[in-house]
Parts: structure tokens; sequence; C-alpha cells
């Protein structure tokens, strides 16, 4: 066609029906889009968050699935072995050297695996008890926030849905709670409860986990639910008196299906991030318990338990007390920053404080 | 008040309610003997009876009762010469950790989104994920194992450095974080702008205009700040051998002292909950523009 810029002739190509292609381009809906997804995309954005991760998730994973093929065991004394004497020669090894058996062994040519960060005064390997106490740690972590997650939103959501006076009674508690010297009151219980309960637990099948762990998880339940509590008692007051809350409620929805069926769902921003946020907390709890002696039972490692031990040593082992202290300052460091990025992703409207 | 109160009461049930004496040690004593040594300290009386007897004493003559493991001392006794340790160790700690934070946080602020900023940033983050159980065994171990700068016992002179410097970690940390977010905020403002507009020399924009403001929201920080020197000094206290009150305190649950328990959680409890309360006033009586609620 001719195109000289002055002739005023129609370019007849620019009235063509468009195309599906053409179509496509014009369309600005995206696909819908659940407020979890949009969560997550966020999280994946920040880089600090999926970092931090991803660093969890080997350390978990690590935990979990070392000790399955791992030829030696926690609690294993290498040098004592059955109907033989004592072998002084494995206490204490340095990373990578062997007791004297061992390396009679290699000298014939066989495979030992190495010992690589050495054995502890009692000849126990002790990377195997570093996997170990981190794995500890973790499961206590984990499993005191789910139960402080549980016990933290009924609490918080009776109060806030029903009001009136629960709403005091319950808000009184937590505000006692909230003033009280958390620490000194998990030192005190933690202490107390470990005698009955060892008494009461004898020859349940929860004898095994220890006394210890469980006068934890009982120390936590009672006094971390009430930040959780909070929290979800003030997103609940703002969401029972939404049209939908009233709606269901004409329609003869009872308190407990409106709590678990609206509410719940809207609440899980908050939750998802306080849980986040209480892991970390809750590790270094144990770890603190542990290291003044207050935390898992004997022969079972944990990190705080191990970073204790070993300062007894620490003048010619420094490697025993470095280990662990760098496991659980990461576990609990790359834990919070990713609470942080939770919190960014799922909560926008909480104050973030250190942001521009 | 109640707080106190209720506190006071949970311990004396908690610590009572739990089977094991302090009198059932490794040692085994006889009938008669136990039954003595229980009476002497009014232990065979029934428990509301003990406990109003406790509470009377507590409350009118100040009076914690006498340690049951330690003979001839009493609890108001220990407590007095271990808080005259700690005090000190934690005064110092709380003010190197202000100053230090307060710097470092306006420096962050007023560096923002530079190198030095994140810098900042960073390390009070890893601070306060580190706990002070692993930064105080570590210092011990560099600085006084290893390189032989300091003592590694607390008690003397010089060996206050290294606990004081553990515990004033967390504090200087999370001091740090919020002068910076307050400092950001304050310069934002718009008296800011007009002191600049007037020329006024940016070093005195700084100190005399920002600064007041900013750090009226570290104030907010006394009541955990205390907390957490209280919490911190348990652990500091006995990795570095100070004679202080956390250090009796951890020493006597593992003794099962339960007078000196009780009195050890009360007294420090009342720090806590008193500390909490007059940043609350302290925070309204400083700037009259908050409400309390």
């Amino acid at each position: 066609m001719n195109k000289t810029p002055l002739n005023l002739q129609i370019n007849m190509d620019n009235f063509l029906p468009a195309t599906d292609k053409d179509k496509e381009q014009v369309k600005t809906m995206s696909k819908p889009s659940t407020y979890l997804k949009d969560g997550f995309k966020q999280l994946l954005k920040n880089k600090v968050a999926t970092v931090s991760a991803i660093i969890i998730i080997v350390i978990a994973l690590a935990a979990i699935f070392i000790p399955i093929f791992w030829p030696y065991h926690y609690e294993d004394q290498l040098g004592n072995q059955p109907h033989q004497p004592v072998d002084a020669s494995y206490c204490n090894l340095a990373p990578f050297q062997y007791g004297t058996t061992e390396q009679a062994k290699i000298d014939n040519g066989e495979f030992v695996f190495p010992h690589i960060f050495g054995t502890d005064a009692a000849g126990r390997d002790y990377f195997i008890r570093t996997i170990y106490g981190t794995r500890i740690s973790l499961a206590v972590g984990f499993f005191a926030s789910i139960m402080v997650l549980i016990i933290g939103f009924v609490m918080g959501s009776i109060s806030g849905f029903f009001g009136g006076k629960v709403d005091m009674v319950i808000m009184r508690i937590v505000d006692i709670f909230y003033s009280v010297p958390d620490m000194l009151i998990i030192v005190l219980l933690a202490a107390v409860i470990k005698e009955p309960l060892t008494a009461l637990l004898a020859g349940t099948p929860l004898e095994s986990i220890g006394s210890n762990i469980i006068s934890m998880f009982i120390v936590f339940c009672l006094l971390y639910w009430v930040s959780m509590a909070r929290q979800v008692r003030g997103q609940i007051l703002t969401l029972r008196e939404q049209d939908y809350v009233t709606a269901s409620r004409a329609a003869g929805g009872k308190s407990f299906w409106i709590i678990m069926k609206h509410l719940l769902p809207n609440c899980i921003g908050i939750i998802i991030v306080y849980t986040a946020l209480q892991i970390p907390a809750a590790i270094f709890t144990e770890s603190y318990l542990s290291f003044l002696g207050l935390g898992v039972n004997a022969p079972m490692p944990s990190l705080g338990s191990l970073a204790s031990d070993a300062l007894n040593g620490m003048m010619t082992y420094f490697y025993r007390l470095i280990i662990p202290a760098v496991v659980v300052s990461l576990i609990v460091l790359s834990l919070n920053l990713f609470g942080d990025g939770l919190r960014d992703a799922f909560d926008p409207k909480l104050d973030k404080q250190g942001d521009k | 008040m109640l707080t106190i109160f209720i506190v006071i009461t949970a311990t004396f049930f908690i610590m009572h309610i739990v089977p094991g004496g302090p009198f059932t040690g490794e040692k085994a004593v006889s009938e008669s003997v136990q039954a003595a040594m229980e009476a002497k300290y009014g232990l065979d009386k029934p428990l509301i009876v003990q406990y109003g007897t406790y509470l009377h004493d507590l409350i009118f003559n100040f009076d914690l009762g006498p340690s049951l493991k330690q003979k001839g001392r009493e609890v108001t006794e220990i407590i007095a010469d271990g808080f005259a340790v700690s005090a000190k160790l934690g005064l110092v700690a709380a003010a190197w950790g202000c100053l230090v934070g307060i710097i470092l946080g306006c420096i962050a602020a007023i560096k923002r989104n530079t190198f030095v900023d994140r810098l900042i940033m960073v390390i009070s983050t890893a601070f306060i994920s580190m706990p002070s159980f692993i930064v105080g065994s570590l210092l011990l171990m560099i600085f006084a194992c290893n390189l032989g700068w300091f003592p590694a016992n607390g008690a003397d002179s010089g060996g206050m450095f290294l606990p004081v410097l553990t515990l004033g970690l967390v504090p200087m940390a999370n001091i740090t974080r919020l002068t910076r977010s307050s400092m950001l905020e304050v310069l934002g403002q718009g008296y800011i702008r007009t002191a600049k507009a007037k020329g006024i020399a940016s070093n005195k924009i700084l100190f005399s205009h920002a600064l007041k403001n900013a750090i009226i929201p570290d104030i907010t920080y006394f009541g955990p700040l205390i907390a957490s020197i209280v919490t911190g000094s348990l652990v500091v206290e006995q990795i570095f051998a100070v004679p202080g009150i956390g250090r009796a305190f951890v020493q006597s649950i593992v003794n099962r002292d339960y007078t000196v328990v009780m009195g050890t959680t009360i007294v420090l409890a009342c720090l806590v909950v008193i500390m909490n309360l007059l940043s609350d006033i302290l925070y309204k009586a400083v700037d009259p523009r908050i409400e309390l609620k």
C-alpha cells in the first residue's frame, strides 16, 4: 500500500478483526490468586527469608535422616565393647582420629567411618551427638510451638469472641503472665516438676522421652500461649463485627461453627507468623535450660547441654564448644529471619520496625 | 501489686506441693531427726498456716525466713549479698548497652541504606539471636583462656569486664534497633525540616532536635531491659562464677533450698514488675502527648 505521509487513504489493515493472540495481550486479569499463594509469592521475593528457609530445611533434613545411616549411635561409648576392658584411647579423640582397634583395622586395609568431630570424654562420636542435639532442639521447638498455637488460639478466640466477663478474666491472666519474668518461672517450674513427672511417667511409653522434655513442654504451654492469645483476640475482635459473621449467626450458626469456619481462616496469617516466631523462642529456652542442667535427661544430648559439657574441657577441646554454639545460633537466627519474612509477607498491616 | 501477690502465692505453693523436701537428700536421715528438722523450720504445720506465716513475715518484717541449706544464714542476707554484686554487674551492663545502642542506632539512621547501616543491623540481629550462654562461653574461651587478657573468675575486679560485656549485648542490640526506627521517624518530621531551613548546623539539629525525641521510645524498653538482664545473669553468673543473685538462684534450685528460691523469685519478679510500671510512668511524664491506657 502507498505509504506517503500525506496520503489520506485509510490503512485497512488496522481494521481487521483481532486474532486470539491479540486478545490475549489486552487481557489485564491475571489468574485468580488466594491469600496463601500471594503470601508465598511475596515470601519468595524476600531473599533473606528464602535463604534462611533453605538453611532451616537443610539442617532439619540432616537432623532427621543422618542418624538413620550413620554407623555410630549417640550413646555408644566406642571404647566400651562387651567382654573387653575399657579402651581409653577412644576418649577425647580429635577430629578424624581413630581409637587403637580402629587404627589396627585401618592398617589391615579395612574402612572405618571417620569421627568427623572426634569423640567426647566418654568416647562417644561427637558428630552424631551434635546431630541428635539438633534433632531434639528442633523437635522441642516445633512441638512446643504447635501446642502453644492450639492453646493460644483457643483462649484468644474464646476471649475475643465472647467478650464481656470471659474476656476480662482471660485478659487479666494474660496480663499477669506478661509482666512476670518468664525465664524465672520457667527455671523454677522445670526444676520443680521434674521429680513428680518422673514418678508419674514410670512404666508408660512416654518414659523413654524423658521427664525433663515433658516438663519443658508443660512449662512452654503454661507460659507462652499468652502472646498468641493476645494477637488472636485482637484479630477476632475486629472480625466478629463483620457482616458475614452476623449472616452466619442469622442463619443459625453456632459459636463453635462460626469460630472454626469463618474466623479461623481469617486469622491464619497471624497464626502462621506467630507460630513461626515461637519456634526460635522455644529452641532458645530449651538450650538455655539444658545449659543450666535443667533440660534433657543425661545421655540424651541437646545443643545447650553439649555446650555446657564442653565448658569443662574448653582449653583443649574448644571446637566442642564452638560446634553446638554455631549450630544453635544458626538455627535461631535463620528461624527469626524467616519469621520476619513471613510477617512481612502475610501481615502487611503489622508495623515493620526497622524498615524505612 | 496483684501480680506480685500472685507470684508470691504461686511460688510458695509450687515449691511446697512438690514431693521431695529439702531434707530428703542423699543421706538417709532417721524419722525423728527429720521430724525435728521439719518442726524447727515450721514445715510440719498445715500448708495454709505456713503460707500465712510466710506472708506475715514478708510484709511486716521483710523477712524471707532462714535458709534451709546454708546453716545459720537468713535468706534476706543471702539475697542482699548477691544483689549487691548483681546490681553492680547489671547496672554497668545496662549503661553501656544503652549508650552504645543509642549511638549505633543514630549512626544507622543517619547513614540509612548504606553499608554501615546494614552492617549495624546485621550485627544487632545476630546478637539478639545468639543465646547469652553461647556468647558468654565464647568470650570466656577467647579472652580469658586463649588470650589471657582478663581473669576468668568474675569475682575479681578485672573479671567483671567479660560478664558485663556479655550481659549488655542483647540490650544493646535491641536499643540499636529501637533507636534506629524512632530516629528515622523523627528525621522525617516537619520540625526537622524547619530547623534545616533555618540554617542550623546539622550536628546541632541531630543532637538538640532529633535525638531528644528519638530516645523517648527507648524508655519503654526499660522493663524488658531489666528482665533480659535478670535472665542473662542466671547464666552469665554461672559461666563466670560471679557470686551474684542469679547464681544463688540456680544453685538453690539444684539444692532444693526452698526459702532461698522463693525469696529470689519474689525479689526479682518485684524488680521486673516495678521497672515495667516505672517505665510506663516515665514514658508518660517525658512525653505529654502520650496517653496512658
